[in-house]
């Protein structure tokens, strides 16, 4: 079939004729096809990401009363775990500091000489699993006595001293079953008449503490969940927003992952900065009672003060919250994004 | 580049838009479909453009047979065409230029050449001053215009326009219609589904014509047959 020569219709502008050589006018037969090669298709790949990225940036500062609350409600649901978590932390650095450590009692026979039981502690200051041997020889521990329980009276009734020396003896492992070992090995020992481990305020310690950890654990991980709704369901309302936009580049040869990419951004968005919020709060909360508990503790004697969010906080808590606002996206984009397909 | 052998379309409603269609476009070609509404018309540009599949016979568009299209590859096979709409489904939350260069970023194509091709195209269809404008504030013909710049702007082998003059007065139509004229000119194949006979008529190309989902007319009319 022969063709009409090229006319220009009366709209168009002189620049045309170049564009009209470009496509080859001269060949009727075959239009251009577009092609696109490899290393500029990477480019715009990764040029897309950053623009979408920049995008979703964008679209998240556009409605900032709109996102901030969905960012806020993120933010409480992650302060709370990262709070009890961080509460714990400092919980056991506290009890760590105090004097109340695991401490072994060691009880020597009546008839051990003050040079024998030195030299016993000696024996056990060399052992690995001792970190602090005390010798208190029975006439500093009557004195002790006398002075901390009021009893002066009743033991200046006695002939002799009736108490044993004593060596207090602060073990390197504060765990539940080597204190119970290291006991049993002193109690073997000919000198010694009695071992007294204070196991229960230790064990009690040990299992309050795992108390903590798994109950902020378990409402971690469903707070994790109630961000990952949140934000499916605030990517379903972007998503049908943005219905007339995802046809249209379905229609043009948009691929599933290029109209996915916004939504997926959007989500890394709103958990990166509901993380930030998080840290935020944590930080501001731990600021405002660092004084009440400093204040407490130098009622004790104690120079301890609250350890605030630092940046591994900060770095779990934005990283973390993005993973979870990406896969909130994802559920929603996989769910809806399908959906729609022009018809 | 288009053929259709023995193709119905059966909607789930049971209602069959298409009957044993059997047709040929050749490369380069310009042809126009035309029919009253309801006619297959629209379903027929569908499964050209893979939008419904259909429930028998076979379609090849540039030697991919779209029956053995999986989901992921109709993105692909779309980039070879351009679709120009009745409502032009233009995006009003960005500018003309952005609109044009969809199907660009959608293909991947460098920010240079992007921009380059986009306005190449803007300039083909007259509207280079306007890039910048919100499509919203153009009149009909120019937001075809821009519709018609985004179909061509990744160089397609094939044209297809569903009403491109739907809302446009005789003489924005005939302007369009020298537009795909010009664009065919230049070796696309060019498919245009409308129901203005007289604008056709005058074109003197091939005309399809669809009846309650069978093809009853092929041919290049003369000006007294379209009267009729």
């Amino acid at each position: 079939m022969k063709q009409p020569p090229y006319k220009k219709s009366p709209q168009i502008s002189r620049k045309s004729q170049r564009v009209a050589t470009e496509v080859k006018p001269q060949r009727p037969t075959g239009a251009v096809t577009a092609r696109t090669g490899m290393g500029d298709r990477w480019h715009s790949w990764l040029g897309h990401h950053r623009e979408m990225a920049v995008e979703s940036l964008r679209r998240f500062f556009a409605t900032p009363i709109a996102s901030g609350m969905t960012a806020l409600v993120i933010a409480i649901a992650l302060a709370l775990p990262a709070a009890l978590q961080l509460g714990l932390a400092n919980f056991q650095r506290a009890v760590a500091g105090w004097d109340g450590q695991p401490q072994i009692s060691v009880f020597l026979h009546m008839d051990i000489t003050e040079d024998r039981a030195e030299a016993f502690a000696d024996t056990l200051r060399a052992e690995l699993d001792v970190a602090e041997v005390t010798y208190i020889s029975p006439e500093e521990a009557l004195l002790e006595f006398q002075q901390a329980a009021g009893l002066g009276d009743a033991l200046a009734g006695l002939d002799s001293n009736p108490l044993p020396a004593v060596l207090l003896l602060r073990p390197r492992d504060t765990e539940a079953e080597s204190l119970e070992a290291l006991a049993e090995r002193l109690r073997e020992s000919a000198l010694v008449d009695a071992v007294v481990l204070d196991m229960a305020w230790v064990q009690r310690l040990a299992r309050l503490t795992e108390l903590g950890r798994r109950l902020s654990a378990g409402l971690a991980a469903l707070l994790a969940l109630g961000v990952v709704l949140v934000v499916v369901n605030t990517i379903r309302l972007h998503i049908e927003n943005r219905r007339e936009e995802i046809l249209v580049a379905k229609l043009v040869g948009g691929t599933d992952a290029f109209v996915r990419r916004p939504f997926l951004y959007s989500g890394l968005c709103y958990g990166f900065f509901g993380g930030l919020l998080a840290w935020l709060l944590v930080a501001v909360a731990v600021a405002l009672l660092s004084g009440p508990v400093a204040g407490l503790s130098s009622t004790y004697g104690s120079g301890y003060t609250l350890q605030g969010p630092g940046y591994r906080y900060l770095l779990g808590l934005t990283v973390g919250a993005a993973l979870l606002g990406l896969t909130g996206a994802w559920l929603a984009v996989a769910r809806h994004i399908q959906a729609i397909e022009p018809r | 580049m288009i053929t259709f052998d023995n193709v119905s379309k059966r909607y789930e409603s049971g209602q069959d838009a298409l009957m044993r269609v059997s047709l040929e476009i050749e490369r380069g070609d310009m042809v126009f479909l035309t029919g009253h509404s309801g006619a297959g018309k629209s379903t027929l540009l569908k499964l050209l453009t893979a939008i419904e599949r259909p429930t028998r016979g076979s379609i090849l568009v540039a030697g991919q047979n779209l029956n053995r299209l999986r989901r992921g590859q109709i993105p692909y096979f779309r980039r070879n065409l351009g679709i120009v709409f009745q409502n032009h489904q233009l995006l009003f939350d960005r500018s003309v230029f952005d609109n044009v260069a969809l199907p660009l970023q959608v293909a991947g194509c460098s920010r240079r050449e992007l921009g380059r091709r986009v306005r190449a195209a803007l300039d083909k269809v007259g509207l280079l001053h306007k890039e910048k404008q919100n499509p919203i504030v153009l009149s009909g013909g120019e937001q075809q215009r821009v519709g018609i710049a985004r179909a061509v702007v990744n160089k397609p082998a094939i044209l297809v326009a569903d009403e491109p003059t739907g809302n446009l007065d005789p003489q924005l139509s005939a302007e369009i219609m020298q537009l795909f004229a010009d664009f065919n000119a230049v070796g696309v194949t060019v498919l245009v589904a409308s129901h203005d006979l007289e604008l056709i008529a005058r074109m003197k190309r091939r005309v399809l014509t669809l009846q309650a989902g069978q093809l009853i007319y092929d041919g290049v009319p003369s000006r007294e047959a379209a009267a009729l």
